[in-house]
């Protein structure tokens, strides 16, 4: 079996259990939220004020909305030992990795489906014709939290208080890509909106190290 | 660990499984200390032994769950040909893994998924055909088909166990692990359980089960071998007599 076709049938797996419980993105879309409304209150929302803040808000909004929705990935996998039947199947465990992955990458997505209309109305920002370039940083950003994420969530399912160990792990490492995504926005938020080359490129490079370590590495990952 | 192997590949030919001087090392604590057992395609064996002996360990080093520390484990019989061969270097890993079925302490089950979608996905990891007649009967043969539709966490602990069981089966292992299988079951459970391992038996299927306590299904078995703080105390043997050993467990019952 190929590792698309293993890694399609995790994903399939992970948006049944999703959508038949909406733990995550309940526990996402909501918690996204209230960063947002609750920053909106600090300071007065003008359009200058917003380009200057907003970015950083919103990608601040999307990490800890993150690292909340990554934990469980492969956490959750410990009830009933799951992940032992997957580890015995005949598939990568690459695989494995990428079904979740995509799967994370579904749901973080739909978080901002939710999030970014919200932030554009409370922070006075038009998006009218950057929603397409916005659409392509948003894509490659929640890409690398993801791909980052899904890593460091089967590492710190095996560890006592993994609940904190996550975002310790995570944070730091992400601390590059939350600068380029936030530059990245900030520059399509603009008066003059552009696409900047650079971060659009800084943030792809990203994303391809991380999953090419993932790919390496995921035996290890994955093993007991 | 490796396997050997030279004749035609075919998922109806038997596995054996050979350790030796396995050790297993938890920290400080060693879990097995120089484990040595030679078991043939087509045998039964009932691994005996107290709590944390170390037969747990044992069967997941065997599942390709667990590396051992140190010490190898070879898989023996026709079964997994194509090693050594073929660019992927996978591929006799895949060949042992997709003959290989194991029931756990845990059920390896999705809470949220039914019983049919459950074996359903399980299928499609095995790559495995006519998944739904396969499914199918597998739900009618546990006694579960009933409740198809039915999510696990609403199933009883014996239902749950009896899924598990149809898990493991699913694809047709020729290697069966069964860690303390007849946990939770019922009375109705254990004759079920007991009648599918008999006819895996006869079928020649390699069948590894551990328990520290008594079960009908023990009387099955053609080899018992007991662990005590992870070293082999006692062996029947390939073509000794098991019942000895079986009796000294009914005795401690």
């Amino acid at each position: 079996m190929t590792t698309a076709r293993a890694a399609a049938i995790v994903l399939a797996k992970e948006l049944r259990l999703e959508f038949r419980t909406r733990e995550l993105l309940n526990l996402t879309v909501v918690f996204s939220l209230i960063v947002v409304v609750l920053f909106s209150y600090t300071f007065e929302p003008t359009a200058a004020e917003s380009r200057r803040y907003g970015p950083g808000l919103l990608w601040i909004a999307f990490l800890f909305a993150g690292s909340l929705m990554l934990h469980p990935s492969f956490a959750r996998e410990r009830l009933n030992d799951t992940l032992d039947a997957l580890r015995m199947a005949p598939v990568s465990s690459f695989a494995i990795l990428l079904g979740k992955m995509l799967a994370n990458l579904i749901f973080l997505s739909l978080s901002e489906v939710v999030l970014v209309p919200v932030f554009a109305v409370l922070y006075n920002i038009s998006l009218a014709g950057v929603v397409g370039r916005l659409i392509i940083v948003l894509i490659l950003g929640t890409s690398g939290v993801v791909i980052t994420g899904t890593v460091f969530s089967v590492i710190s399912a095996h560890a006592r208080m993994r609940e904190l160990l996550l975002p310790l792990l995570l944070l730091p490492i992400l601390a590059p890509l939350l600068i380029a995504a936030v530059e990245a926005t900030a520059l399509l938020l603009a008066e003059q909106p552009v696409l900047d080359p650079t971060w659009v490129a800084f943030l792809a490079g990203f994303d391809i190290v991380f999953l090419t370590a993932s790919w390496l590495l995921c035996d290890f990952l994955v093993e007991e | 660990m490796s396997a050997r192997g030279t004749s035609t590949p075919s998922g109806h030919q038997p596995v054996g499984i050979s350790f030796d001087r396995v050790e297993k090392r938890f920290g400080s604590l060693l879990a097995l200390r120089k484990v040595s057992l030679d078991i043939r395609s087509g045998e039964f064996v009932a691994l005996l032994g107290p709590n944390g002996a170390g037969k747990s360990t044992l069967l997941r080093i065997a599942a390709l769950l667990m590396n051992p520390s140190s010490g190898k484990v070879e898989f023996t019989g026709a079964a997994l040909g194509e090693v050594g061969g073929g660019a992927d270097d996978k591929a006799p890993l895949f060949s042992a893994k997709r003959r290989i079925g194991m029931v756990g302490h845990s059920i390896l089950l999705y809470d949220e998924l039914s019983a049919a979608e459950n074996l359903t996905f399980f299928a499609k990891l095995y790559g495995l055909d006519d998944i739904g007649a396969r499914v199918a009967n597998a739900l009618e043969a546990c006694g579960l088909g009933p409740r198809a539709r039915g999510l696990v966490r609403t199933f009883s602990r014996g239902m749950r166990q009896r899924l598990s069981i149809a898990r493991a089966l699913l694809h047709e292992p020729r290697l069966l692990l069964l860690d303390e299988p007849a946990a939770g079951l019922d009375r109705q459970g254990l004759a079920w359980m007991g009648s599918t391992l008999a006819r895996l038996r006869d079928d020649g299927c390699t069948v590894i089960m551990s328990t520290h306590a008594r079960n009908e299904s023990l009387d099955l078995a053609t080899r018992a071998v007991s662990l005590v703080t992870g070293q082999i105390a006692h062996d029947s043997g390939s073509d000794g007599d098991p019942r000895p050993l079986l009796a000294a467990l009914r005795g401690e019952a």
